[in-house]
């Protein structure tokens, strides 16, 4: 039983091999077997995808009005009125079913009943220089009380919304990370003067802060996710300080100390990515608390322009009119919600596969 | 201990003079003032008014005389509640933000706690889904949507609660304090909820809580002994501001339920340029989330010795 | 390594005591926790027990018992700045002061441009109205006892015009003669100012010029009396904000007194017993509840909180007027709703531009689709009410003549337009009659414009300081005569605020100023008005209308076109109400 000294090494089959992993590699794999997570995922993305290229699909564009519609319900059907002039083109304008009897009030109820029945078939109804008819529209969603297409505005919503959300949220999470973690681990005097910093300007009026930037520099969209996401950073900061001060103490830490490592590495290479749990949770909860903060600014005066909406501003004017018109609010609501949950349901689902300590389940 | 309590208690003045400062020329440099109306005032007027209240001096002498009386705890007079002054405008509507916010915030203690420690312990069952999924509703529900609804369905509806005001309601049983404070508790509840979860599974998954199952430790005493003071760490640091921004944020809430509080008043003199109380309301509200901050800050000395130097 | 043994030792022991540590402080967080649970449950009890077993004050009331004990319930919009009549500002402040302050005449209990007698029972004036002599009654008495005489009301005016004082509107008394003098301190003497107590009970006011309108006018805040005592009491005649508004310090001299001011929330006032007619006074009191925000109002109506509210929100409108007709009042308002243009800018400075972007407005479309409260498309600037004044009907619409004039105007189908801004402030009809003309403008003229909404101050700010192209307004007249709505558009005047001026229409004011004859005088200012419409440096839209929700057991409540009511014309029936 002599070895060869010399033998040329065995070949080995490729998928024997142990391929090098990350902890990101291990956490994508975690996640793909998160089924909630999944669903989060996907539906986020379907969600993001309607609302980027939706508007273009729908048929209806979410800017221009058609007042006599007013606020008509999902699937309601839309009659056409024609109105002929003396001089030029006749005049089209859309009702809904029913507010036809609103046209006809000078007459009796079992007229009036004729009459909606007749168009209700299919039929045409002429009086005087207007006649009406059935029209093709066809509204999924409803119409707000301007006659726009609610799908079309809540899907133009949502491109507004997601991206003040993730503008926002990133502005605040790579600021207040770094913030709290470099106050954290430096502690003393730095780390005084860090949070007394930041506590004076979380007391600072919210509402001064944004009209003064508003006014600096006009009604710049682009602003409005700066100034939310530089308010939110502060209670990253504080959870990020608060965890970072609790594992600076620990022993692997210590090591990385003595072994000589810069602190910037220490701070980015080892304490972060430990407190990444926390990050990614609080993340799941910025992300709405922005969006929600985006349509208070809206409701005060200071978010998007008309005709441009957001989730915020579409269900905020659904909760004025919730008893007439419960679809305005209930479709935003809807998005905006199952946004949220797939956000929160990734988030937890990401950050049960970034722990490492979790893979020993 | 103490030292650490006075020292951050002195600290507070240098951090409320910079507060007032900042905020101060903030509010100088915004445009529209407080005499103009939709009907304008003539020229003589509004040259009056800035004369007798102080208006016309240059911006460094404002700021200096109004520094000389905020020493002496004098926020000055308010420009639109014409008969009555800053401090006295504080000491009414503050009492009514305070039991609303003490409430809310008891409220949303209690729930979110309990729901997360739920949560925590039937991690990826029903019991973690159900209390979770509802928590997701607390934070996607805006105020201004579920203040309506409660109002709705508990003052019209049910009559239990009044939908408008907060004095002279004797005839619904609810105290005018509970819908503002459970609507705004609700959203705080989550918030907590998610906190406390994702700090119990941080801490239920390391070493010390394996030992202990080990052990033969019942998991009752694993959970409440071991395990929750290192999982209350994340909520204890939120716990600062929130108690600040469940005061101080409960604008949209005063104004569905039509409540007095402190919270519409500052919203109010923002927009009416009412520079008194626009500082005094700043003050007093940095005042309470410093203080508020450096409570957080202790408990969570308190309940972690690793965070001890 | 040993230096590696011995941190390790003292980790051990340092651990050991943490674990003793750990279990003290896992119980203290265990009964900080139970603390607060119990303290909740027992806040919750306290509240919940507190409120059942709580007295029935007075203010304390259900519909039910409000209606017998006769006390109003009604909201006034938001909180008053002041009740103070010479530092008023507002409508709300003025309806709630009205409560408690007569003036020399009152409005009549169901018609706006009639007045009865107020401290005043009788009055005449000479041929052409510039001056009026007003004789005070005898039995008229301030609610501290002191009798109202014609010394009240010159004490008043001269407050109203110190200038130190500051009070805003001192220059809606202007209209005495020599006022403007005193104030801008020309003269230092009051005594040479129009207003004189001839003797204790008879009052002479002389004016620049024949005000045939008096009656109306002096019905305003600025021309209320004030009782002296109760004033200098806490300060001097021309001490700002002082403590004399509150309960306990206001002195009265009309139908009713104020008995508690809570802030933000509701202000009492209850029978003044010694006010003159008391005994036709049928109400025993008003509460105020100041709401501003038109959803909670409406609950609180319908929770049975109120009698009346201020205003009623767009979208519940046609529920109430389809299901509960009987609660919802829409009465005619003496209001303009209209944009201001800013006749400086390029391409709004030709009046046939102006014509054209008033003519593509479909007004019918607007006040059916969107505001749905039966306001009266503006034909003219001046609103319908104004006594015997005919409003014009110059403005329509008309979107071919429209286009007509826009091509005329060197910008056919708006090629070559300006692109411009649409400034208003922030509020839902605001923002969505703006969307609606936005679209029209774009489908009929082929003219895009932007729309900026602004916070109010902002907003103000950028209109006065004429910042804008066209801008959001509204302009509510303050008594009973087309002057009201004219003399604004003078040259330089500071409502003005669009650079128009023009020296004909400014004649034609001043010569109606001066015009004895009612009759010529409203002719002379229907050609002002003509002048004004063929210029048009604005956009009209509706004339206003008072949309609120009344409860049928409130009595007399007629519809008036400045909302201005005699209280003590108003009753409550007795009667069983369901609440909503």
């Amino acid at each position: 039983m002599a070895v060869a000294p010399f033998a040329a090494p065995v070949p080995v089959q490729a998928e024997s091999l142990e391929r090098g992993s990350s902890l990101w590699r291990d956490g994508w794999l975690r996640l793909q077997q998160n089924r909630i997570a999944l669903f989060g995922l996907w539906t986020f993305m379907l969600i993001g995808i309607m609302c980027l290229g939706g508007p273009f699909f729908t048929g209806y564009s979410y800017e221009s009005t058609e007042i006599s519609l007013r606020a008509s319900a999902p699937l309601e059907r839309i009659v056409l009125k024609t109105e002929f002039r003396k001089v030029g083109e006749p005049r089209e304008s859309y009702l809904a079913l029913s507010s036809l009897e609103d046209e006809f009030l000078g007459q009796s109820p079992a007229e009036r009943r004729a009459i909606i029945e007749r168009v209700e078939n299919g039929n045409e109804f002429r009086e005087g220089n207007a006649a009406y008819r059935l029209s093709n529209q066809r509204h999924v969603f409803g119409t707000d009380p301007l006659g726009r297409d609610l799908l079309t505005r809540v899907l133009i919503g949502g491109r507004i919304s997601l991206a003040v959300g993730f503008a926002a949220t990133l502005v605040s999470i790579v600021i207040g990370v770094v913030w709290g973690a470099v106050a954290g681990f430096a502690g003393g005097k730095v780390d005084t003067v860090m949070m007394r910093f930041a506590d004076i300007l979380y007391a600072l009026p919210f509402t001064v802060i944004v009209i003064l930037l508003m006014v600096i520099f006009g009604r710049n969209f682009v602003l409005l996710f700066v100034a939310i996401g530089a308010v939110e950073w502060l209670n990253m900061s504080r959870i990020v300080r608060g965890q970072i001060i609790a594992l600076k103490n620990q022993e692997f830490i210590e090591a990385a100390i003595s072994l000589g490592l810069p602190t910037h590495r220490i701070i980015f290479r080892h304490l972060i990515p430990n407190v990444m749990g926390s990050i990614i949770i609080y993340t799941t909860l910025t992300v709405p608390n922005v969006m929600l903060l985006e349509a208070v600014l809206s409701f005060l005066g200071l978010g998007v322009q008309p005709p441009l909406s957001s989730w915020g501003v579409l269900i905020d004017e659904g909760s004025r009119t919730m008893e007439t018109s419960l679809w305005l609010l209930f479709f935003p609501a809807v998005f905006f919600t199952l946004t949220l949950f797939s956000l929160n349901f990734l988030g937890d689902g990401l950050r049960d596969a970034l722990d490492p300590k979790s893979s020993k389940d | 201990m103490i030292k650490i309590i006075a020292g951050r208690l002195l600290q507070l003045i240098p951090v409320l003079w910079i507060i007032l400062t900042l905020t101060f020329f903030m509010i100088k440099v915004v445009p529209g003032g407080p005499f103009s109306a939709e009907r304008q005032a003539t020229p003589e007027v509004i040259a009056q008014l800035n004369a007798y209240y102080g208006l016309d001096k240059p911006v460094w002498r404002q700021y200096l005389g109004y520094l000389s009386k905020v020493v002496r705890f004098d926020f000055g007079p308010s420009y639109t509640y014409q008969s009555e002054s800053v401090n006295e405008i504080i000491g009414r509507a503050f009492p009514i933000s305070l039991q609303i916010g003490t409430l809310a915030f008891c409220i949303a203690l209690v729930i979110g706690v309990t729901a997360g420690v739920i949560a925590a312990v039937n991690k990826n069952k029903l019991l973690d889904y159900l209390p979770m999924s509802i928590s997701m509703l607390g934070i996607c529900l805006p105020t201004f949507v579920l203040g309506p609804i409660l109002a709705l369905v508990f003052g019209l509806v049910l009559k239990l609660a009044p939908v408008s005001g907060w004095y002279g309601l004797n005839y619904v049983p609810l105290h005018p304090a509970v819908m503002p404070a459970i609507t705004l508790g609700f959203f705080y509840a989550a918030y907590i909820a998610r906190l406390t979860r994702g700090g119990m599974l941080d801490i239920l998954n390391q070493d010390f809580i394996r030992t202990a199952r080990a052990k033969g430790v019942p998991e009752h005493e694993i959970i409440f002994r071991h395990a929750l003071r290192g999982g209350l760490l994340p909520v204890v640091a939120f716990l600062g501001p929130c108690f600040a921004g469940l005061i101080s944020g409960s604008f949209v809430v005063e104004k569905v339920f039509n409540v007095p509080g402190l919270g519409q008043e500052f919203i109010k003199s923002v927009f009416n340029r009412d520079y008194p109380l626009i500082l005094g309301t700043v003050v007093f509200f940095g005042a309470l989330i410093v203080i508020f901050n450096l409570v957080s800050d202790v408990v969570q000395l308190l309940l972690d010795p690793r965070s001890r130097k | 390594m040993n230096s590696e043994g011995a941190p390790q030792t003292g980790k051990i022991i340092s651990s050991l005591r943490s674990r003793q540590e750990q279990r003290r402080l896992g119980q203290a967080v265990k009964t900080v926790i139970g603390l607060i649970t119990v303290l909740f449950a027992g806040f919750l009890v306290w509240k919940f027990v507190r409120g059942a077993a709580a007295d029935r004050s007075s203010y304390s009331l259900t519909l039910r018992e409000a209606n017998r004990n006769k006390i109003l319930l009604m909201t006034v919009g938001s909180e008053p700045r002041t009740l103070d009549p010479q530092e008023a500002q507002g409508v709300t402040e003025h309806h709630i002061i009205m409560a408690m302050i007569e003036g020399l005449v009152a409005p009549s209990i169901n018609d706006q441009a009639t007045a009865v007698p107020g401290m005043a029972d009788r009055w005449e004036h000479n041929d052409d109205y510039s001056v009026w002599t007003f004789h005070i009654g005898e039995d008229r008495k301030w609610s501290n006892g002191d009798p109202v005489t014609a010394e009240d009301f010159v004490f008043s005016y001269k407050r109203m015009l110190t200038a130190s004082f500051g009070a805003q509107y001192a220059e809606n008394l202007y209209i005495l003669k020599g006022a403007e003098e005193y104030y801008k301190g020309k003269t230092r003497n009051f005594d040479d100012v129009g207003v004189k107590a001839i003797d204790e009970h008879n009052l002479r006011i002389e004016l620049v010029g024949p005000t045939p309108y008096l009656l109306s006018l002096v019905q305003h805040d600025s021309w209320l009396p004030v009782n002296a005592k109760a004033i200098l009491k806490f300060g001097n005649i021309d001490t700002r904000d002082t403590k004399w508004t509150h309960p306990g310090n206001y002195v009265a001299n009309g139908p009713f007194i104020m008995k508690t001011w809570r802030p933000n929330d509701v202000i009492e006032v209850i029978r003044n017993p010694l006010y003159w007619d008391a005994a036709n006074v049928k109400l025993n009191g008003i509460n105020f509840y100041s709401i501003e925000n038109a959803n909670t109002a409406g609950r609180a109506f319908q929770a049975g909180q109120l009698h009346k509210t201020d205003q009623v929100s767009l979208d519940k409108v046609p529920y109430y007027r389809r299901v509960h007709p009987e609660l919802i009042r829409i009465d005619p308002s003496e209001g303009v709703y209209f944009y201001r243009i800013n006749i400086s800018r390029k391409g709004l400075d030709n009046p046939k531009v102006r014509l054209a972007l008033n003519l593509a407005i479909d007004r019918d479309g607007i006040v059916k689709n969107i505001l749905r409260e039966d306001q009266k498309p503006a034909t003219g600037f001046t609103p319908p009410g104004m006594g015997d004044y005919t409003p014009l009907k110059k403005i329509t619409y008309d979107p071919e003549r429209a286009r007509q004039l826009l091509a005329e105007a060197g910008y056919p189908k708006g090629k070559g337009f300006p692109k411009f801004t649409l400034h208003f402030n922030t509020s839902e009809s605001h923002r969505a009659i703006a969307e609606a003309i936005q679209q029209m403008w774009k489908e009929e003229l082929g003219i895009d414009v932007t729309l900026e909404n602004q916070e109010w101050k902002v907003y103000l700010d950028t209109q006065n300081s004429m910042n804008y192209d066209i801008s959001r307004s509204g302009w509510i007249g303050d008594f009973i005569d087309p002057v009201t709505f004219l003399s604004m558009w003078t040259t330089g005047n500071g409502n003005n605020n669009t650079h128009w001026a023009n020296s004909k229409y400014d004649a034609l004011i001043e010569q109606a100023a001066r015009t004895g004859d009612p009759k010529a005088r409203l002719d002379i200012l229907h050609q002002a008005e003509e002048l004004f419409l063929s210029e048009v440096p604005v956009v009209l839209i509706y004339w206003y209308t008072n949309t609120y929700l009344l409860r049928p057991a409130v009595q007399n409540w007629y519809p008036l076109v400045l909302g201005n009511h005699n209280y003590k014309y108003i009753n409550l029936k007795d009667e069983l109400e369901r609440a909503k």
